[in-house]
């Protein structure tokens, strides 16, 4: 029975494992290598699709658009979020739970049924092709998320909190930003962590408001594929690099992480 | 918890709402505007009624897209929900390699969605993806680029790859809150592991799995990016989900009125579904 049990999930994470592993493999070949030969690792072991990616300034000005426009967004998202999340967890008012639902079904709405009046708003605006245009689209999606996920770290936390700091004199901003807010930074790191990806990992809004200027590094990967013909060493390198910030904080979430997928809710 | 009754809780919700209305009700809006109008370019626009919606409705395509949305979610929930279920009760309760399975299963998740398909393209290509050479060297004659029956399995495939680790981390968050003192009762009484499952765990998981039902339900219709990229919606129309309909619609013909119609139509649906789920999820969370 314990066998079984190993058995399994051993096979689920190689499963999960072996379509990352051919990206990275793929990373490292030639590109007469992925075409000429089947290998199942590099033979001729290559690091010049990465060298081409961090010379070449429109690739890894990809990279620093997304990081911008994410950053953007991760900070607006939480930042706005974190007084809405007490207000939801602590107070009842008028329309509260209607509104709290009308968050949710922003995060429902499909990014197609949005791009091109996306596209039309931010032009009319003068925002396209900015960093910020693509921080305040995915705002759409986040701020439901971030609100969420915080309302249900702060329903943890024992309204009896509040109440003594209050008669202690404390004024609400003071206490919710010297008191409150370490209280709950946890939640505050989770909600971060999964603003900044979901910003990440969006591409169609992110394509669709930007051309030149702001364009992120997975609508580079695109065009590369389709323009320059079959590059694939380079695209895979690319692909690599893109899961690489993901997994690197994803250590320091991991007992979180459900609740975060979950909206919060578990 | 009972909450205290503040209408000037209000000003602290404000800033969201003025943020999220500018990104939802305005696009919104603009949707609806253009599902009632007619144009024959240069910016003028004629009153239409309701003529798009009946077109959208009574057209074939959209049924055909409608239909190979409903059975892609349908079988990606039937695939996923069990499989993460099974997953998540096999995987270990201490010790360190629990941090290890969490990190390494939500892997898949952290992936941009294009990256997803990208590799799934360069992994089951028939000539220089493994999955594509290993399934050839079976015997089997397959090729995602042009079969419509592989490049199906090969997208549901890719989609179980992507958020079965979904299903696993919420079940298993699920599982670690029932208490042991719940496993030693049913050990006193002899319950075989079957009925553990299905009269201890399985009643505790309720919750969870609705969550996680419901997550699949909405992200699974809302797909775009990764089948876009890779099978592009082929080969024919074959795996051109409603989002990728809708995108070709909208931004290839530029026909502004079937496509909002379209999008109102397929937000609704969504909607509706999701209200669903969400009524049972709040009943369950006043329990």
């Amino acid at each position: 029975m314990r066998f079984q049990k190993w058995l399994v999930t051993t096979l689920y994470i190689l499963f999960l494992l072996l379509p990352i592993y051919w990206l990275v493999s793929m990373s490292f070949k030639t590109t007469n290598e992925i075409l000429g030969v089947f290998s199942l690792w590099p033979i001729e072991f290559t690091l010049d699709n990465y060298r081409k990616i961090f010379t070449d300034p429109t690739w890894y000005n990809g990279y620093i658009n997304s990081l911008i426009y994410v950053v953007i967004n991760t900070v607006i998202s939480v930042s706005v979020a974190l007084p809405a999340a007490y207000a939801f967890s602590r107070y009842r008012f008028l329309g509260d739970k209607h509104l709290f639902f009308w968050l949710l079904t922003n995060r429902m709405a499909p990014p197609a049924v949005f791009a091109l009046p996306f596209f039309q708003l931010y032009s009319a605006t003068g925002l396209f092709d900015t960093h910020i245009a693509v921080a305040l689209a995915h705002c759409l999606f986040n701020i439901p998320l971030a609100v969420w996920i915080l309302e249900g770290f702060m329903s943890g936390v024992p309204k009896e909190l509040d109440e003594t700091a209050y008669l202690d004199g404390y004024s609400f901003w003071r206490f919710f930003i010297r008191i409150f807010i370490p209280t709950i930074a946890a939640g505050i790191g989770v909600a971060m962590f999964f603003c900044f990806m979901y910003s990440w990992v969006e591409l169609l809004l992110a394509k669709t408001l930007t051309s030149v200027d702001a364009k992120p590094i997975a609508a580079t990967m695109t065009r590369t594929a389709s323009t320059s013909g079959y590059e694939l060493g380079l695209l895979a390198a690319a692909g690599t690099l893109t899961i690489i910030p993901g997994a690197f904080v994803i250590y320091f979430v991991r007992n979180y992480i459900a609740k975060g997928f979950a909206l919060g809710r578990v | 918890m009972n909450k205290i009754s503040n209408q000037r809780a209000w000003w602290l919700v404000v800033p969201v709402v003025v943020l999220v209305a500018f990104n939802a009700l305005i696009p919104l809006m603009t949707v609806v505007n253009y599902s009632v109008q007619e144009t024959f370019g240069n910016n003028l626009f004629f009153w239409h009624g309701v003529g798009w919606f009946e077109q959208v409705l009574t057209s074939e395509r959209f049924h055909a897209s409608l239909f190979r949305q409903l059975a892609f979610t349908g079988m990606i929930l039937i695939i996923e929900v069990p499989l993460g279920i099974a997953v998540a009760l096999c995987m270990p309760r201490k010790g360190p390699w629990v941090s290890v399975c969490l990190v390494l299963m939500a892997l898949p998740l952290l992936i941009p969605w294009n990256v997803v398909g990208a590799m799934w393209n360069i992994f089951a290509l028939p000539d220089i993806g493994l999955l594509g050479r290993m399934i050839n060297g079976l015997g089997i004659d397959y090729n995602f680029t042009q079969q419509p029956v592989a490049a199906w399995s090969t997208t549901v495939l890719m989609d179980v790859w992507h958020w079965t680790s979904l299903v696993v981390l919420l079940t298993y968050a699920g599982l670690c809150s029932i208490p042991d003192a719940y496993y030693q009762a049913a050990r006193i009484d002899g319950a075989s592991s079957w009925s553990v499952f299905r009269f201890i765990q399985l009643p505790k998981l309720k919750r969870v799995l609705t969550i996680a039902v419901l997550l699949r339900f909405m992200d699974s219709f809302m797909i775009y990016t990764e089948p876009f990229v890779l099978t592009g919606g082929g080969p024919g129309n074959t795996t051109t989900f409603l989002s990728i309909d809708l995108v070709k619609i909208a931004l290839g013909q530029f026909d502004l009125g079937p496509a909002a119609a379209m999008s109102l139509i397929y937000f609704l649906v969504v909607l509706l579904v999701c209200w669903v789920f969400y009524t049972a999820m709040m009943r369950n969370e006043e329990q």
